[in-house]
């Protein structure tokens, strides 16, 4: 039936033709994406624009260009043979994600290692030499007994005082409201934070009247005046470890109020009928069945509260003894201007957070495949 | 997930809501003096606490009299009504009505005053902080001793619309390369899928301490560093892995079935994701928006080092920092700042409260 074979044969033709048109629409398209992200990119850092007008075309740029060039790869891949496609429609997904990632996050760390073998302005290599001072300087030592005071009271405290309003919360007809109370100070920036708590602990001469309501307090019971954070080392650390236990508190608790509320309450039930009171419930029944979130949250906890920055710097500057890690870091590599060092302290921090986070993502795992 | 019922007892509803409103109270307290403060005039702020605008007893002058020239004043003296020496005097003397006697200034030109104590309240409040706060025009302060300054109020307005202009591309970014990066290690077979995907996890770890330094060098050298890409294009760095986490453990979880009968209908990748996978994460989708929010609009050491404190590009964070650093005692203009900062994340807070609570449930590992 030669009629049949030259309509398939033309049929064939017309798909090539059509392949090769739509490919070559799908590269125009991708190049046309790429030209837009890159002069955007170019425009964007040189702009003078208002702020907010700027930032208004950004978002364009990026939804508009990126839209366009996962477009544009779509059709190549659409159109171009199957093996093209199956590298290139991975690479258009994840590849732009990637570099990203690769470039501030992979890459930077390797950097930083390497430069923390170095010395203080990065022109001799000194080999372990800032770890070792890292170690045994003075400054540095307090600085690892303040993140141990954090860890201990801030990680501790915040995990704790989770757990009871969560578990009060759920025995009470007030759950809502006094949930979003506790959890709303999370929407506060840690500067906000601070400033909140300035106020609180404002100290003033015995002979003015007291504005600040913890030395109102402390001197209506009859007690002098005292600059809390920065007297009583080191236990003014306590006053600013209270900030972020103020602030993080919600956090742990909306996490074991869900736990709390997936205890079947049949077992709880059975709990009471065998004699169990309230209190013996929680402790023997209910905390051993959400023990993974106990875990979980307070690993959480750990890593935020190893990382705290923002709040020491507002309240003390990490004068008065209250340098942490992180501070310490930027004290280090901006004010000193010791590079080597101030590398050297992100490696630590580094190694700190990591069991943490790796333990905790093991424990998410095995519940998934639970 | 059954309701379990309140106590039944009084004794028991008591036991849980007295401790419950004691901490709801105490977590509210803060919050609320700094926003009573933020209405109240500079002089009343520097003269008392903010819980005196709540009626209590206080000590108010209802005479005041000259002592006698001829008084002898070292030893016992008999003033107003009391007997006392100097120094009890200065102190104040209680008198049997219930007034008290003061004597105020020194031995030989003071004053006594008469005190009773009424309940009162000092309820002055002003919207002027927070003219003063936002539009940072100059104006006078007059303390009690009639001494009169001139000072500049912080433009914060400027700070707030900078704010802005960092965060929604902060936050647009991330979402959208994460959302693909997740479709792809979700829905695509590709080799070594598992172990790229396991690095982008384990890269939850990295603090962005670590990370600012070797970034901040780059963009030094390519002029960067000041310009609000450099913060929009550090912040979706920093980001994407636990973007691409939740995202991911959200995607991977819709139904097989459904993306299997649009690739039998023909659709591409993209119009799988585009017209299917992107509609339906829609609540993942927005609870990351509104946690990256509110890390990009409450962060500080990120604009810190990439932004720095050009009056033109700094953000709130930032000018709240300057504010306390150089003015720690204006108490009228630090709480209205403060307060101004905190507007928008507590509306965005209690309106979707919802999706963000669900984000925490759902990835508690934000490194």
């Amino acid at each position: 039936m030669p009629d049949q074979t030259i309509t398939q044969e033309g049929a064939r033709q017309i798909e090539r033709l059509r392949n090769r048109s739509g490919l070559a629409l799908g590269l125009a398209g991708t190049v046309a994406a790429v030209i837009v992200l890159g002069s955007g990119l170019v425009f964007l850092a040189r702009t003078d624009l208002p702020k907010l007008l700027t930032a208004l075309i950004a978002v364009l740029w990026v939804g508009g260009g990126l839209t366009g060039l996962y477009f544009g790869l779509d059709r190549v891949c659409a159109h171009a043979g199957r093996r093209t496609a199956n590298v290139l429609q991975p690479a258009m997904f994840v590849g732009p994600a990637l570099l990203m990632i690769f470039y501030f996050l992979a890459f930077p760390t390797v950097r930083t290692f390497y430069a923390s073998l170095f010395n203080h302005d990065g022109s001799t290599f000194v080999g372990l030499a800032n770890y070792v001072r890292l170690f045994t300087e003075p400054f540095m030592l307090v600085t690892f007994r303040n993140n141990l005071l954090w860890l201990i009271f801030g990680a501790g405290f915040t995990t704790v005082l989770g757990l009871a309003i969560a578990a009060l919360a759920d025995r009470s007809r007030y759950e809502n409201i006094a949930k979003a109370i506790i959890f709303m100070p999370m929407a506060i920036s840690l500067v906000g934070a601070g400033i909140v708590w300035k106020f609180i602990y404002a100290y003033r001469d015995a002979s003015l009247p007291q504005i600040g309501a913890l030395n109102a307090l402390y001197t209506g019971m009859g007690g002098e005046p005292q600059a809390w954070i920065a007297q009583l080392q080191p236990w003014n650390n306590l006053f600013l470890i209270v900030i972020v236990v103020w602030l993080q508190t919600g956090y742990a608790m909306v996490l074991f109020s869900a736990a709390i509320k997936a205890v079947p309450a049949e077992v709880l039930e059975a709990a009471s009928i065998d004699g169990a009171s309230e209190l013996r419930a929680f402790w023997s029944v209910t905390l051993p069945m959400i023990k993974s979130t106990v875990i979980a949250v307070s690993a959480t906890v750990t890593i935020f509260t190893l990382k705290i920055f923002d709040v020491v710097l507002v309240m003390t500057g990490g004068n008065f003894g209250t340098d942490v890690i992180a501070t310490q870091f930027y004290n280090q590599y901006f004010i000193n201007r010791d590079f080597g060092l101030g590398s050297a302290i992100a490696v630590v921090l580094l190694l700190a957070v990591t069991p943490v986070i790796v333990y905790n993502l093991r424990n998410i795992q095995r519940s998934e495949e639970r | 997930m059954t309701a379990r019922p309140v106590p039944r007892s009084r004794l028991g509803r008591l036991a849980v809501n007295l401790p419950l409103l004691v901490l709801t109270v105490l977590w509210l307290l803060p919050t609320f003096g700094l926003m009573i403060s933020s209405f109240r005039t500079p002089d009343e702020i520097q003269q008392s606490g903010w819980w005196t605008i709540f009626p209590h007893r206080e000590w108010q002058i209802s005479e005041t009299l000259t002592p006698e020239p001829g008084l002898e004043r070292n030893g016992v003296m008999h003033v107003a009504g009391v007997t006392g020496t100097f120094e009890q005097l200065r102190t104040g003397v209680t008198r049997p009505d219930g007034n008290r006697v003061v004597w105020i200034g020194n031995k030989r030109a003071g004053s006594v005053l008469v005190e009773r104590q009424q309940w009162t309240v000092n309820a002055d409040f002003t919207l002027q902080n927070y003219i003063d706060v936002l539009t940072g025009k100059e104006y006078q302060l007059t303390n009690a001793q009639g001494l009169s300054r001139t000072l500049k109020g912080d433009d914060l307005s400027a700070a707030f619309f900078n704010s802005l202009a960092v965060t929604l591309p902060s936050v647009l970014l991330p979402l959208i390369l994460a959302a693909f990066a997740a479709y792809g290690f979700a829905w695509l077979r590709f080799p070594g899928r598992g172990i790229v995907f396991a690095g982008v996890v384990s890269l939850l770890v990295v603090p962005l301490q670590i990370a600012l330094v070797p970034v901040l060098s780059d963009y030094v050298k390519l002029s960067l560093n000041g310009t609000y890409l450099a913060v929009w294009l550090a912040h979706t760095g920093f980001g994407l892995p636990l973007a691409i986490y939740l995202l991911y453990n959200y995607i991977a979880a819709l139904p097989r079935e459904l993306l299997e009968a649009a690739v039998m209908d023909g659709a591409t990748h993209f119009t799988i994701f585009w017209s299917i996978v992107l509609p339906l994460s829609a609540p993942v989708l927005a609870s990351y928006a509104i946690f990256q929010f509110l890390w990009v609009w409450n962060d500080y050491l990120v604009a810190l080092i990439f932004v720095g404190s050009q009056p033109k590009v700094q953000v709130l964070t930032m000018r709240l920092v300057e504010m306390v650093d150089s003015r720690g005692n204006d108490w009228e203009l630090l709480t209205a700042g403060a307060f101004v900062s905190m507007v928008l994340p507590l509306a965005v807070f209690f309106s979707l409260q919802r999706y963000f609570v669900r984000r925490l449930i759902a990835g508690s590992v934000k490194g």
